[in-house]
């Protein structure tokens, strides 16, 4: 621990150039803040617009990967009939964890949401048949992949942007293009789904379920729909996650990562759809741009200092400015 | 606001109808009998299949783990009942005392029984420290529960990515020889096993004995109740939410060095145990620490036993399944009253 002192020492050399680079851009934080973004708009219909503390997100997001990662190796099904499919197991099991659990007060649906999560990882992990294990899911012994299909895809997109005049493209910015514009989609139809009377009686749960239900609005029924819709988000996240990473293994669904979207939610701030992407764009130049600065330390430290500035950044968020960037205040107040 | 008073709404009772059946009413009338006789039939129904010597055996090794989670449980269920904080940090006060007896025990080559006090010291402080920096000012300003929660969090990563940060990833031991066994009525165990057990009921005992029949335990329990009427009743609170926090910091602290001991050191050491007791907590009824530490111990012996008829791989989620079960058919603990959850 001794020789650890050396980490106190000023930076000696930042290389901010790093952060105009168009790989950091587009491969670092790009994908991954839209995965995020997409990932973060599920939490903001639960926690921002019904009230509902679900901690889960990471889990249905593996399910959801998972779901079409094997249907698509393990059965030979085709990669667009698998998405769909996996969405539906998706929703299946955020209604078989919200049946119980959704009438319970907020922190004890916190702690069922992440102990669900956590079966989903530990199966993932130890179901090594069907899921490979801690050493993840990709291609079939006859080298079907979960990815065939979109690889296809992007070869033709990349050099379709070559003929452009783009000479030697960034590999990742096809996802990239299909992540935001999914993204994009998904919040323009939660925003207007938000002003239609349902996205009101969502509301009204949210802000006082005694009044809802008085009015003789089935509140169980719409945290329900809140929250399958926010696994099927999750689904499509692990999706792309999937497209994103080589191959599909459970160190990418730990509950680290639905915490991360908990940051991405606040920062952005609660009741707010648009405030989802700049809060992820934000985190994820946060964790991504403290790997580019050259600090005299190991990478494993400096991995460390990256969830350190995440945690120090979500205490100070909390404890001055609970709204986040964009949210109203009184959105933290959660009734119970 | 009590269950009962909220409006029937149709479509809605999906718990209602649970509550009907014979079981769940037996469950209702008498919670604690109920789960004993649930508990006493699974044995039985054990027993005739695997053989006593089995069950007794996984039963024991139970007891070691089962020690680890009630004096986890016993800290957190009373910061979660007394102050109204479900503190996700929790487990990284385990992974905090796991690194003291660690630098202590090995790095410094002192005995690990000094490594294990200083680690219950220092986690206290450690817990009684954020109370004055965060928790207690954030109270102060009547800072709502995903509020404290995300700030939990928040403290979480801070407490092990800057234990990471300074001891890295690397998996470590305990000077604990983790080789010797102990013998007993045919029973074998790991003498560092045999240890967790002996020095965490000892400590359990101990907790439950002085919450149970002092004052302080008086108190504690008067504020987890009612803070405000504690204090209106001329209870010094800011004094017992102290003592919650030394006692909740020691607990987890020591409860860290015992994990450590019959497994290993690494950053995420707490947060591994930290939903199995989040489990007993809940199964205990939560503030209540005489029910955590029954709680814990009974979720340890059952993780155990149930290695008997499945892959112990996945022993950690017969935990959580535990977790939603209770939640589902008695959200307020087995030894809890009933109350609105």
């Amino acid at each position: 621990m001794i020789e650890l002192v050396a980490a106190f020492q000023p930076p000696l050399a930042v290389d901010l150039g790093a952060l105009t680079d168009l790989n950091f851009l587009i491969g670092v934080v790009g994908v991954t803040a839209g995965i995020y973004t997409i990932f973060a708009l599920g939490l903001q219909l639960n926690v921002g617009y019904t009230g509902i503390v679900n901690f889960g997100q990471a889990g249905f997001m593996a399910v959801g990967a998972y779901a079409m990662g094997i249907l698509v190796v393990k059965t030979g099904l085709s990669f667009w009939v698998a998405m769909p499919l996996a969405i539906v197991i998706a929703v299946a099991f955020g209604l078989l964890v919200g049946l119980p659990s959704l009438r319970l007060r907020a922190d004890y649906l916190a702690i069922v949401t992440i102990a669900a999560a956590e079966i989903v990882r530990v199966l993932a992990q130890n179901a090594r048949d069907l899921t490979g294990g801690n050493q993840g899911l990709s291609c079939s012994p006859d080298f079907v992949c979960y990815d065939d299909a979109w690889r296809d895809i992007e070869d033709g997109a990349l050099d379709w942007v070559e003929g452009l005049g783009w000479a030697d493209p960034e590999p990742l910015f096809p996802l990239f293009v299909v992540v935001w514009v999914t993204a994009l989609v998904v919040m323009a139809l939660l925003y207007l789904a938000q002003r239609t009377p349902w996205g009101r009686v969502l509301r009204a749960v949210r802000e006082d379920e005694d009044a809802a239900r008085a009015l003789g609005k089935n509140s169980f029924a719409y945290k329900l729909q809140s929250l399958g819709i926010s696994a099927a988000l999750a689904a499509i996240a692990g999706f792309y996650l999937a497209l994103n990473v080589a191959s599909i293994s459970p160190k990418e669904f730990e509950p680290l990562f639905t915490f991360i979207g908990y940051g991405v939610l606040v920062l952005g701030g609660l009741a707010n759809y648009w405030g989802v992407a700049i809060g992820s764009l934000i985190m994820w130049t946060l964790i991504g741009g403290t790997r580019q600065i050259d600090l005299p330390i190991t990478d494993e430290q400096q991995a460390a200092l990256r969830f350190i500035i995440v945690g120090v950044a979500l205490i100070l968020l909390m404890a001055f400015r609970p709204q986040g960037m964009f949210g109203k205040r009184e959105e933290m107040v959660l009734g119970d | 606001m009590e269950a009962q008073t909220l409006p029937e709404t149709k479509g809605l009772p999906v718990r209602e109808r649970v509550r009907e059946t014979v079981p769940a009413q037996l469950l209702a009338r008498n919670p604690e009998r109920s789960a004993f006789a649930v508990i006493g039939l699974f044995v039985v129904v054990l027993i005739a299949l695997y053989g006593l010597h089995d069950v007794a055996q996984t039963g024991l090794n139970g007891l070691s783990l089962g020690s680890v989670y009630a004096l986890g449980a016993v800290g957190l269920t009373l910061v979660y009942g007394i102050l109204k904080l479900v503190n996700f940090a929790h487990g990284e006060f385990l992974t905090f005392g796991a690194y003291t007896a660690f630098v202590v025990n090995v790095t410094l080559g002192l005995p690990l029984v000094i490594g294990a006090l200083v680690a219950i010291v220092t986690t206290a402080v450690l817990g009684v420290a954020f109370e004055r920096v965060m928790w207690g000012p954030m109270r102060a300003r009547k800072a709502g529960l995903l509020q404290l929660l995300l700030m939990s969090i928040g403290l979480a990563f801070l407490i092990r990515y800057g234990i990471q940060f300074f001891s890295g990833t690397e998996i470590r031991q305990l000077g604990v020889d983790r080789t010797e066994t102990v013998s007993l009525l045919g029973l074998t165990l790991g003498k560092s096993e045999a240890i967790v057990i002996v020095v965490g009921l000892a400590v359990l005992i101990s907790i439950g004995l002085l919450l149970k029949l002092t004052l302080l335990g008086k108190r504690m329990r008067a504020l987890a109740d009612n803070l405000d009427l504690a204090e209106t009743a001329g209870i010094d609170t800011s004094r017992i939410v102290l003592y919650t926090w030394l006692l909740a910091g020691g607990s987890a602290g020591l409860a860290g060095v015992l994990a450590a001991t019959v497994t290993d050191v690494r950053p995420e050491l707490g947060f591994g145990f930290l939903l199995a007791i989040f489990a007993a907590v809940i199964l205990g009824g939560i503030g209540d620490a005489f029910g955590a530490l029954v709680g814990g111990l009974v979720l340890g012996v059952v993780i155990e036993w149930s290695t008997l008829f499945i892959d112990f791989r996945y022993k950690i989620v017969v935990g959580f399944v535990v977790l939603i079960l209770v939640l589902i058919v008695r959200p307020q603990g087995i030894l809890g009253k009933a109350r609105t959850v």
